[in-house]
């Protein structure tokens, strides 16, 4: 095919070809950049919490009236929740994986260190590897005799009494490697405030913070042996077979009430759906910027249907001099296809450099990655067959002037 | 004229119906997106205490240990106990008010309801009239009463709608946690956006439905909600014991009426953390902070990124529809080169042929505008159907209205310009000859 006639001709038309390419710039840049933020969401989404997801429960319960002692009431609601059928283990936990709410600590490696190494969340609560399916890599779970109450710890904290603070705790295998790259983590210390040293005991495979707002962090993960009253920022943690939680829910909210009438139920919900409320504003820009890629692509290819056409009804006569001339359908057809593919060519060019230029605007002020060279062949591809499509209508309706047309009007 | 030209644009505009309605459509869609976005954006960087903001400070000072500090470090947003007290009982400011946020139990007299948990504020006396809260029956309490601790609520209108069916309760009891409270107010709908004066519990649709005394709260072990932030060997407490004194869980507004008292405030902040030093509580040289409620709303990045971006991106687009009208409005008064070249040589000016097809482009954007509305309204229904805090917010207030309006007209005549001066460009005689 012989572009030079359709250079010059596209050069008497100036103004209105660069619109085009203009246009096919922006809309590619614009493209490149959205699907690189959804593939962005869509792997946040996809973040692994190291937890059996489709077989956890939580609930979280209130007392109007604080009555009685708080351990002891949750050794009775633990006990409680044990008889239901089809719960096969339960713990009561101070936070849950993206359940937002969270405990964190800053961790020092050195008690005299001037600034922490790095801030982990804290889980506390007994039972809690087995119930939520997290997997212990190295060393041993925590045991019963590690544990220390909360109230008793507190007390510790402030008199500088360290006897009665834990002593040991788990971490998972990426704050593992943080803290000590290539070595063996077990019998290590770890110091939470300049007087408390525990000892790490085992290694986790992987346990995700409640406000895993930052991929790089999110494993940051310490347990610790301290056991919780009853308290209505706490939760119950109850495993079941994934087929049997809406029954277990439902059964071992009866149970709790059934054993105290008078206190108010404020969380009740499947880990499926504590993932889904954590990530939903990831999901809803994600479905946004699906539309607005769909939208600037309908756009795109109606501008280039509305031209193409405009140019065709022009040129009618110019083509059927060509045809009369000896011309085929198929090069009349090939000619404005041809022309598209050039412009787009061109607007794709310019849409590369806008591409980048938009992405380090992203960059420095929503703390993006650069986008990956990966991204721009989508955007090119996407706009030649665009092009293309929207072409073929009026390009097919040219190749159908009939010759005769230039005999016309002459 | 005008009639006469408007005429002109709409036999045109008929003519070719489907590029007309191409033109409409890219307006818009490219209207409808970005007003969208900009309402939302709106709506979530307003002023949520308009009026008065100017004159609502957040102060800041530094009480933590020497470890992990550093020059121009921000203090703790929040207060410890101590320095909130000290503060509060220094009176420096015109108001001040102490705060943080809690849920308590409410235990209905009547047997037909259960108990159920509510949001609660426990804060100081000086928050109702410094915030300016409408109250429809009664009013808060004094500040004598903090010092009572007296067991005095005040309730929102929904809760009073809820347990009295909205009759005035002030004089009534309410019993709250296992203890009865009077109520002595009841507010009218008072619910600002941003939460401005406790960002920890959400920023955005959170409205309290009881308010009590601090001391009470604490007097009582009532449950506390928010951030906890602890140094050294503090503990975040839990259940019925409060913070340590190494850790800061409290807001404190104050009301200064001009510059100068702000400016005097700063300093004062400044004399009692040098005074704290002296006495050995603190470690830190004075750093301090004062920023009023839009500064401090800034300063905490309120509004989330992601609506910025969806900002952005709505633009972007917007500017592609018009480009992509201007390509076709170009094509189009050039496809009529032949009819403008006969009124040209009839007569009409370069101004005359100009001012009819920027009527011709301004038509479009009356009606893409009109269109841009309604897919703006639409688009606001979207965002309200999804599940994050601000989207039962997004609606359109009449200041948006008019702005979509504007917005679109202007876009289209400025997407007019090109095409209709290049159009006017045409030599007549030129023109005149392949007729």
């Amino acid at each position: 095919m012989d572009i030079l006639p359709i250079l010059s001709t596209l050069r008497r038309h100036k103004l209105t070809a660069w619109l085009l390419i203009l246009e096919i710039a922006l809309t590619c840049a614009i493209v490149c950049n959205a699907v690189f933020l959804i593939g962005q969401r869509l792997q946040r989404m996809d973040m692994p919490s190291g937890v059996a997801e489709h077989e956890l429960l939580q609930i979280q319960v209130a007392d109007v009236v604080k009555n009685g002692n708080p351990y002891a009431r949750v050794q009775e609601d633990l006990a409680v929740l044990r008889q239901v059928p089809g719960v096969q283990s339960v713990a009561f936990s101070n936070q849950v994986p993206f359940g937002a709410s969270s405990s964190n600590g800053n961790v020092l490696l050195d008690p005299n260190q001037p600034q922490r190494t790095l801030n982990a969340t804290t889980y506390f609560g007994e039972n809690l590897v087995p119930t939520m399916g997290t997997r212990l890599v190295a060393g041993r779970d925590l045991r019963p005799d590690d544990f220390v109450d909360v109230d008793t710890a507190l007390k510790g904290l402030r008199n500088g009494d360290s006897k009665s603070l834990p002593h040991v705790t788990l971490i998972t295998r990426t704050l593992a490697e943080r803290l000590w790259p290539g070595q063996n983590p077990l019998g290590r210390l770890i110091y939470l405030t300049p007087t408390v040293g525990l000892r790490v005991v085992g290694v986790l495979a992987s346990l995700v913070r409640p406000n895993a707002y930052d991929a790089a962090t999110a494993q940051y993960t310490m347990v610790i042996p301290l056991r919780m009253g009853a308290d209505k920022g706490m939760s119950y943690v109850i495993r079941t077979l994934p087929q049997d939680r809406a029954r277990v829910l439902a059964a071992s909210l009866a149970a709790l009430k059934k054993a105290d009438p008078q206190r108010v139920v404020t969380t009740q919900r499947t880990f499926d759906e504590v993932r889904r409320r954590f990530f939903r504003d990831d999901r809803a820009m994600a479905g946004m910027l699906v539309g607005v890629i769909a939208a600037l692509l309908i756009v795109t290819a109606l501008g280039i249907v509305g031209l193409a056409s405009f140019w065709v009804a022009q040129r009618r006569r110019t083509i059927g001099v060509r045809r009369a001339l000896g011309a085929t359908r198929a090069n009349i057809l090939h000619y404005f296809q041809t022309e598209n593919f050039v412009l787009a060519t061109l607007g794709i060019a310019l849409g590369m450099v806008l591409a980048y230029g938009i992405n380090l605007f992203l960059m420095t002020h929503y703390e993006l990655p650069r986008l990956p060279a990966v991204y721009f062949p989508v955007g090119a591809v996407a706009l030649w067959l665009i092009g293309q499509l929207a072409v073929l209508g009026p390009a097919l309706r040219a190749a159908a002037v009939p010759p005769v047309v230039a005999t016309r009007s002459v | 004229m005008f009639a006469y030209y408007l005429d002109l644009a709409l036999r045109s505009l008929k003519r070719n119906k489907a590029l007309t309605a191409l033109m409409v459509l890219a307006i818009a869609l490219g209207i409808g997106a970005s007003m969208t976005t900009l309402t939302v954006l709106h709506v979530l960087s307003g002023d949520p205490l308009p009026g008065r903001s100017g004159e609502i400070y957040y102060p800041q000072v530094d009480p933590q240990d020497i470890r992990g500090m550093y020059p121009s470090k921000e203090p703790p947003k929040q207060l410890t106990l101590i320095d909130g007290m000290n503060l509060l009982h220094a009176k420096r400011a015109d108001r001040q008010a102490l705060m943080t946020g809690g849920d308590v139990p409410i235990q209905p007299q009547q047997s037909a309801l259960d108990p159920f948990y509510v949001e609660a504020r426990y804060t100081t006396a000086d928050f109702f009239p410094m915030f300016g809260t409408p109250f429809l029956y009664g009013h808060g309490w004094n500040a004598a009463d903090d010092e009572a601790k007296a067991r005095d609520v005040v309730i929102s209108r929904k809760l009073n709608q809820k347990l009295y069916g909205g009759a005035n309760s002030v004089g009534r009891t309410l019993r709250m946690a296992g203890t009865t409270f009077q109520i002595v107010g009841v507010l009218d709908r008072w619910q600002p956006n941003p939460h401005f004066y406790d960002l920890n519990t959400g920023s955005y649709a959170y409205g309290e439905q009881v308010f009590l005394p601090l001391q009470t709260m604490m007097d009582l072990h009532l449950d506390r909600n928010g951030s906890t932030d602890c140094w050294g060997n503090g503990g975040g407490g839990t259940g019925t014991i409060l913070p340590s004194a190494t850790c800061v869980w409290l807001q404190f507004w104050v009301q200064l009426d001009n510059p100068l008292k702000a400016a005097a405030y700063k300093q004062f902040l400044v004399h009692y953390s040098e005074d704290q030093k002296a006495l050995g509580r603190y470690q830190r040289a004075p750093n301090v902070r004062l920023r009023n409620v839009m500064q401090w709303l800034d300063h905490n990045g309120v509004v989330p990124d992601d609506v910025r971006l969806q900002t952005w991106l709505a633009f972007g687009f917007l500017v592609v529809c018009l480009v992509n009208t201007v390509g076709l409005m170009l094509a189009k008064f050039l496809r009529r080169a032949s009819e403008l070249g006969v009124r040209r040589a009839l007569g009409a000016s370069r101004q005359a042929l100009f001012a009819q097809l920027l009527v011709e482009s301004g038509v479009i954007g009356l009606v893409g505008g009109l269109g841009g509305m309604l897919l703006a309204m639409f688009g606001l229904w979207l965002v309200r159907q999804r599940s994050s805090d601000y989207a039962a917010l997004a609606h359109l207030d009449p200041s948006m209205l008019l702005t979509t309006f504007l917005l679109a007209l202007c876009a289209t005549l400025l997407a007019g310009l090109l095409p209709a001066w290049r159009a006017c460009q045409i030599t007549p005689a030129l023109q005149l000859k392949t007729l």
